[in-house]
């Protein structure tokens, strides 16, 4: 012994740190990634691996020359932006455009507000929606008909034998799309692409990470356990929206879809479990998170049935991002009030 | 099982000198009683240098009403009236004896039987229990003749005896409930008696399997109106207002006293003592002390003298390790460093923790990743990064407003932050700053 450490206490830490977190977060990322490669093979791959590369990358170069400060990449932050980008954009996307997409995310919606927790707005969430509105054409449905197959969802089997194989238009926007040409609900959702099954285990319309509910269960089961995330956010969600959906089918189920299918057919499990739970992005409090969750799933809900986007969660995510200095000033609940004065 | 409901975090248990029965530490050549053993106004001397002492011989007087007498550990004679520096460092008024023998005050009941018929009336206790200067054992040392003498407006229900020992490493009460659970149970029949209740908790976590069977079983022999709690094990447990919690499901309020929900706490070894001063007419001189740490070279646990030096029970249990990088009195979580090793024991000291460099350094802290961990492990119901960020920029009518006084300082803030940020540190510096503030106003 020669010299002692002297600080106050807790003189123990917990094993968690910001590294550790991010990580869990990639982990649960895997199946989600991995089920998306197993489908659109090559192209899922390319898409992962230029998104994380060119998030990293920027937010390295960022923090090299412009701020001058220590590299912060180690924290693995951009990685875990870099998969979620990934996740949210059509497996065909070309790489200028994910490079794009990198860009506004870590260069605009994080970077510029001085890095890792000082951002207002979920950093691949916004590059998703810039992206959506500046290249409609690229980030739907339309270019990425499958020649042969009339339909955006060919069989998977065909799928996977074709390397070649792209995703474009959810189920739900499909169903939306069709619906405003005439075609009435009951004969839509005979369509065995449209199956419950079909949705859980693997649809092949949407963005990468859309692809199977079943891998993004899992993923959000195992950030559970891990203790990194509580469920708050991702059940108000998931119950408003259902809740909500189901008062509008019960209304009028030949106009609306039924609760299931708007929990599985669009970008709903992915938004709820990794996007919506972002940690910068959310509020401190359990009353706050249970008033962001509902919010968002309301937002959700007016804009799949009301808006003209068919999928509503990007925009409804951000829109309550901005409420969450307002939610934050909610107190947690205190152990017990000040004393009556006698 | 019960548990608080806010907050808590789970560090892991490390109990490793749990089976190490309590021996008897020899006594050092010479002692340094420090006059400031307990919450509140040091005690003044009432012995001057020359005097012989025995074990048990009064020799400071309590100073006022947050105060507790002090009594000698060993027979001697006072060497010295100084200040002498305490484990922090910080000078404090002891009275220096050098040994000689063993000779206990006549007085005391030195036999090992058991006395269970309190032959005390409520008054008599609360006197003997404050002459025999008894300070709470769980950290505070508030003087237990206090707790005892609620103001009238509050109407105590039961006393609550906290066994939970939630800090990692502590092994001394667990000990004392394995080894003297019959007169932890008489103390708690004690103390009821004192206070005029008909029921006692005694909350012991359910990591104490061994402590809760034994106990349960002594009590449904002899004890109907003590109950054996089995609590959920959530650090911090053993805080005041998380076990009343836990135990009786009732908040104290904030600003308000802990007997304002009806119940009265006293640690295990608070229970222990007062057992020996009423029923033995010990005075409190004597300690359970627990040397442990992943890397100490022994896991034991001892009585103590009051006034032993640290370095001396270091030297008994071969020596200070090598990898050991902070040296803790108390728990990890609550706990004192070290700075000063040649301090002496104090009525309160429960243990010498010797933690690695591994265990304690602090990492480098990175920004707030706004987890809301700190948020949900406050048990006050605080928002620590908050505090953390208003106290940094001084703001002290936004920290009242956010009850920064409301903090216990229990460490689960600091303790779980991702960011490693030293979000208790600050809190604890505004919390007193704000508390300034707020005494310094007029009542109204």
């Amino acid at each position: 012994m020669s010299q002692l450490i002297v600080s106050p206490s807790p003189h123990v830490h917990s094993k968690e740190n910001t590294t550790r977190l991010m990580r869990d977060v990639i982990i649960a990322l895997i199946p989600a990634v991995l089920v998306s490669i197993y489908f659109f093979g090559l192209n899922a791959l390319h898409l992962v691996a230029v998104s994380v590369i060119a998030c990293v990358a920027v937010e390295y170069l960022i923090q090299k020359f412009l701020l001058k400060g220590k590299s912060t990449i180690g924290d693995l932050s951009a990685i875990v932006t870099g998969v979620l980008l990934a996740l949210n954009l059509p497996v065909s996307s070309p790489w200028w455009l994910i490079l794009i997409g990198a860009v506004v995310a870590i260069g605009i919606a994080k970077m510029t507000f001085g890095g890792l927790g000082q951002n207002f707005f979920n950093p691949a969430l916004v590059a998703r929606v810039v992206l959506l509105v500046s290249f409609p054409v690229l980030m739907t449905s339309s270019a990425f008909q499958a020649p042969e197959s009339g339909y955006l969802f060919g069989n998977a089997p065909e799928v996977i034998s074709s390397l070649d194989a792209t995703s474009g238009a959810t189920p739900l926007a499909f169903v939306k799309e069709q619906l405003a040409k005439g075609e009435t609900l009951s004969s839509l959702m005979q369509n065995p692409n449209l199956s419950y099954g079909q949705l859980l285990f693997a649809r092949l319309g949407g963005s990468a990470g859309e692809v199977s509910a079943i891998a993004l269960i899992l993923g959000f089961i195992y950030l559970l356990i891990r203790r990194v995330i509580k469920p708050h956010i991702s059940l108000s969600i998931l119950i408003t929206v259902a809740l909500f959906t189901g008062i509008l089918w019960g209304i009028n189920p030949e106009k609306y879809t039924d609760p299931l299918f708007n929990l599985l057919g669009g970008g709903l499990l992915l938004g709820a479990f990794f996007m919506a739970t972002d940690y910068v992005t959310s509020p401190m409090t359990t009353k706050g998170q249970i008033i962001f969750g509902v919010g968002i799933g309301v937002i959700t809900v007016v804009i799949r049935y009301f808006g003209a986007y068919p999928e509503g969660v990007s925009f409804a995510i951000l829109i309550m991002n901005a409420t969450v200095p307002l939610l934050n000033k909610l107190k947690p609940n205190r152990f017990a009030k000040e004393a009556q004065k006698a | 099982m019960r548990t608080f409901k806010l907050g808590g975090v789970h560090p892991a248990d490390k109990k490793i000198s749990k089976d190490a029965k309590i021996e008897k530490l020899p006594i050092p050549e010479v002692v340094y009683i420090s006059m400031g053993q307990h919450l509140g106004a040091p005690a003044e001397p009432c012995v001057a240098v020359g005097d012989k002492v025995k074990v048990g011989t009064l020799i400071a007087n309590a100073a006022g009403f947050v105060s507790a007498p002090v009594h000698s550990s060993v027979s001697g004679t006072v060497k010295q009236i100084t200040a002498i520096k305490d484990l922090a460092g910080k000078p404090s008024k002891t009275v220096v004896i050098e040994v000689e023998g063993d000779e206990w005050e006549e007085s005391i009941d030195r036999s090992s039987d058991i006395v269970r018929e309190i032959k005390l009336g409520q008054k008599e206790i609360v006197e003997r229990i404050k002459c025999c200067g008894v300070v709470g054992l769980g950290g505070a040392t508030f003087p237990t003749n206090i707790k005892l003498s609620p103001p009238p407006t509050a109407k105590p229900t039961c006393v609550i005896i906290n066994g939970a020992e939630c800090e990692p490493y502590l092994t001394s009460d667990y000990r004392v409930m394995m080894e003297y659970g019959e007169q932890v149970l008489i103390g708690g029949e004690i103390l009821m008696k004192a206070l005029g209740v008909d029921k006692c908790y005694v909350g012991i976590e359910e990591n104490k399997p061994e402590a809760i069977s034994h106990l349960k079983e002594l009590a449904s022999k002899n004890h109907p109106r003590i109950e054996i709690v089995k609590l959920k094990k959530k650090y911090p447990q053993g805080g005041e207002k998380q076990l009343i919690d836990a135990v009786i499901k009732k908040r104290v309020p904030s600003g308000g006293l802990p007997v304002d929900t009806g119940a009265v706490v006293q640690n295990v070894g608070t229970a222990f003592a007062v057992y020996e001063a009423v029923q033995k007419n010990k005075p409190l001189f004597e300690g359970v002390l627990t040397v442990t740490g992943d890397c100490s070279n022994a896991q034991r646990n001892f009585f103590h003298r009051v006034g032993t030096p640290l370095s001396f029970i270091a030297k008994y249990c071969g020596g200070i390790p090598a990898e050991a990088a902070k040296i803790v009195s108390g728990g990890p979580m609550m706990g004192k460093a070290v700075v000063n090793m040649e301090a002496p024991t104090l009525k309160g000291s429960s243990s010498i923790l010797y933690l690695t460099k591994k265990q304690t350094l602090r990492h480098q802290e990175s920004n707030c990743i706004r987890c809301s961990k700190c948020v949900s492990a406050c048990p006050m119901g605080l928002e620590p990064y908050l505090l953390n960020k208003l106290g940094r920029v001084g703001m002290m009518d936004e920290l009242e407003a956010h009850y920064v006084y409301d903090c216990i300082e229990c460490g689960c803030c600091q303790f779980t932050c991702p960011a490693y940020i030293p979000l208790l540190d600050t809190i604890r510096q505004s919390k007193a700053a704000v508390m300034k503030i707020m005494r310094a106003r007029p009542k109204k």
